[in-house]
């Protein structure tokens, strides 16, 4: 797909998310930025706690009050980091929608699934019941489920998982969003129900145009989703580029990392797979490094003392266009990536 | 589901789930009822003394005695002694009251409106109040609102039922003459007039169960307030009022009507103390009489009636709750 940058539809802008409690600070998201373009599938990758659900959250206004956040979100050029729950009751669900990771506790147990779908378009659209009800059974046709005519009065525990996940899909999309947020859509479910919800999310880009912010961990599926790739490690941004680039040639020692210790078939025997030693670092300080200089093996004096700015590598195609390569790092890798990418020639 | 197979079996009538439901639960209710009804009446056999003697009053000669427990059907077989019991209550006949001298069923039917009025005033005030304060007391968690609505609950909970009466009736009985603290006037007869004497009555019984309802209704509300689907109804631009009283009320409805259903059991106990207080002819006066004058017949229509309102108000819970959650209704897990 054309990576010719529009508009951004969202444009994030050095957030930082922080959680305060009595004894100690933690900051969860550290001057984070990226940008989405319409009908754009942007994955957000890392390991867990790395701050990618954190992000989505604070995108959506739904952090806890606890939660200390920084720095500009713009939805459709519109700033919405501080809005009212009141102003965010008004865009949440009709310009920006998000998917959980957790579809048998993401619906509500006592509510038919068509009063949950319709409930969004009553609010939003301003449709009758009835209406909404006609609304709701279209949308459940259009997430794959079948028979909705019938599915649309049953309740949540007579679906299956990945039939809830096709419902909070059906809900997210029922406006038309300009944005979805899909926080590990696919981590709760079987190998083979996840490629039917990514087949879902996909049509539904095309169908639609709606931008995808895929928040996932499983890089797999950002081969075969995404068009760029943000890659997240303690709360900072580490590299970003369009996927075939960053699968191809990855600069920083992270993705390196993430990368070589995906298991592939055909590989070379019984090859041990290649960790990253160590740990992820507590989050509770903001240290004046590179986060991951601990566990690079590439690091030095430099990376210990001073923090890597997200700079814009070697010019690539998309640069002019915004889809540049981005890294954080002192000494960015030109090793190419140990294992060749997944996705197609020709794609 | 095939439905091809040609046989010649009849088709059982299909019943929906929610029908099924309610005829096991009433074909349940009434084994119980049968068996609460045994047990009352062999209760009542158990208790010392011998009715033959209290009836014979001066004439006990054994002769006399036996007369009269062939007359009364004493010395039939216990089985059947059961049998006439059952048909009696099930027309309607629960005997005389050795202290009054009239039937059981009438005093029952007499004092019955009273307790009822008062158990649904009482119930009415605790599920208002108690669910109503719960739900402040969630949303509002850690602010003053919370901490005025706990401290409620648990002067609710620790005031015994005679001292609030009298507080109450000192108050605004006496003090303050806004309502009235003794008698009754039924309610088709003068409707002010009966709400001006059931009001204390109500707010007395109603106030432990209030505070417990409260209590309840708190923590469910804080649990479903932190749960998956009130994140997701959130997300969906829903307000606050939306949220809350939709999407985590619903939910939180389960535990707070499992916990009433309990509680109303010790609504009608809790009648016996307060229809003393306020000089209510109710149910509570009836079985006091009843147990002081060692009036079998009336205790035993009473008990049996209690028993029978406990198993209804079971049944009616238990039909509430399918109501409120589709997974009883429908059996499903999760």
């Amino acid at each position: 797909m054309s990576l010719a940058m529009s508009e951004p539809v969202l444009s994030v802008r050095d957030l930082s998310v922080s959680f305060c409690s009595d004894t100690r600070t933690v900051h969860a998201v550290d001057h984070l930025s990226y940008d989405v373009a319409p009908g754009e599938v942007l994955a957000v990758v890392g390991e867990s706690g790395c701050g990618k659900s954190v992000t989505a959250m604070a995108v959506m206004g739904l952090l806890p009050p606890t939660a200390r956040i920084g720095g500009s979100i713009r939805l459709g050029g519109r700033e919405i980091a501080g809005a009212s729950e009141k102003e965010l009751g008004r865009i949440r669900g009709k310009d920006i929608a998000m998917i959980f990771q957790e579809p048998m506790t993401s619906l509500n147990p006592v509510l038919t699934i068509g009063r949950q779908i319709g409930e969004v378009l009553r609010r939003h659209q301003g449709l009758s019941k009835k209406e909404a009800r006609a609304r709701a059974v279209e949308l459940l046709g259009l997430v794959g489920i079948p028979a909705p005519a019938q599915r649309v009065d049953e309740y949540p525990h007579q679906l299956s998982g990945g039939m809830r996940q096709r419902v909070m899909i059906a809900i997210a999309v029922a406006c038309d969003p300009s944005v979805l947020i899909a926080d590990e859509p696919t981590t709760a479910l079987d190998v083979t129900v996840q490629a039917g919800i990514l087949e879902v999310l996909q049509s539904l880009r095309e169908r639609l145009g709606t931008a995808i912010v895929l928040i996932t961990h499983d890089l797999g599926v950002v081969a075969d989703t995404a068009d760029r790739v943000l890659v997240m490690y303690a709360g900072r941004p580490v590299e970003q580029a369009p996927v075939d680039e960053l699968f191809a040639e990855p600069r920083h020692p992270y993705t390196h990392g993430l990368l070589g210790a995906v298991l592939r078939p055909g590989g070379e025997g019984k090859r041990r797979l290649p960790e990253i030693p160590g740990l992820v670092p507590s989050l509770d300080t903001q240290p004046e490094a590179c986060t991951f200089a601990p566990r690079c093996a590439h690091a030095d004096d430099r990376c210990a003392t001073s923090r890597p700015g997200f700079k814009t590598l070697a010019p690539n195609a998309g640069a002019a266009a915004g889809a540049a390569h981005r890294a954080a790092c002192w000494h960015p890798q030109h090793a190419p990536a140990l294992m060749p990418t997944t996705r197609e020639a020709g794609q | 589901m095939s439905l091809s197979l040609k046989t010649a079996r009849p088709v059982p009538v299909r019943l929906s789930p929610m029908t099924s439901y309610l005829l096991t639960r009433i074909r349940q209710s009434l084994i119980t009822l049968v068996l609460v009804s045994m047990v009352v009446f062999a209760g009542i056999r158990a208790l010392p003394g011998d009715p033959a003697l209290a009836l014979a009053g001066e004439e006990r000669s054994p002769a006399a005695l036996a007369a009269i427990r062939a007359d009364y059907g004493l010395d039939d077989n216990i089985a059947v002694q059961y049998g006439r019991f059952i048909g009696h209550a099930i027309t309607g006949d629960l005997g005389t009251s050795s202290r009054t001298g009239l039937p059981v069923a009438d005093a029952i039917t007499a004092a019955l409106p009273v307790t009822l009025e008062l158990a649904a005033l009482s119930l009415l005030l605790a599920v208002v109040v108690g669910i109503g304060a719960g739900i402040v007391a969630a949303v509002r968690r850690g602010r003053p609102e919370e901490w005025l609505a706990n401290a409620l609950a648990l002067l609710g909970l620790s005031v015994p039922t005679f001292w609030l009466g009298m507080v109450l009736v000192l108050g605004f009985a006496i003090a303050l003459p806004v309502f009235s603290a003794s008698g009754y006037v039924p309610f088709a007869a003068d409707p002010p007039d009966n709400l001006r004497r059931m009001v204390l009555p109500a707010v007395v019984l109603g106030s432990g169960l209030a505070a417990v309802v409260m209590r309840q209704t708190r923590a469910a509300m804080l649990d479903s307030l932190s749960a998956d689907y009130v994140r997701t109804a959130r997300a969906k631009g829903l307000s606050r009022r939306e949220v809350i009283g939709t999407h985590a009320l619903r939910n939180s409805l389960v535990t707070v009507v499992t916990v009433l259903g309990l509680q109303l059991g010790h609504l009608i106990s809790g009648a016996v103390v307060t229809e003393q207080i306020f000089v209510l002819p109710g149910f509570g006066k009836l079985t006091i009489d009843a147990v002081f004058t060692r009036d079998y017949a009336t205790l035993q229509g009473v008990v049996l009636c209690t028993s029978a309102a406990y198993i209804l108000i079971n049944l009616l819970v238990d039909v509430a709750y399918s109501l409120i959650d589709p997974r009883i209704r429908l059996g499903g897990a999760r």
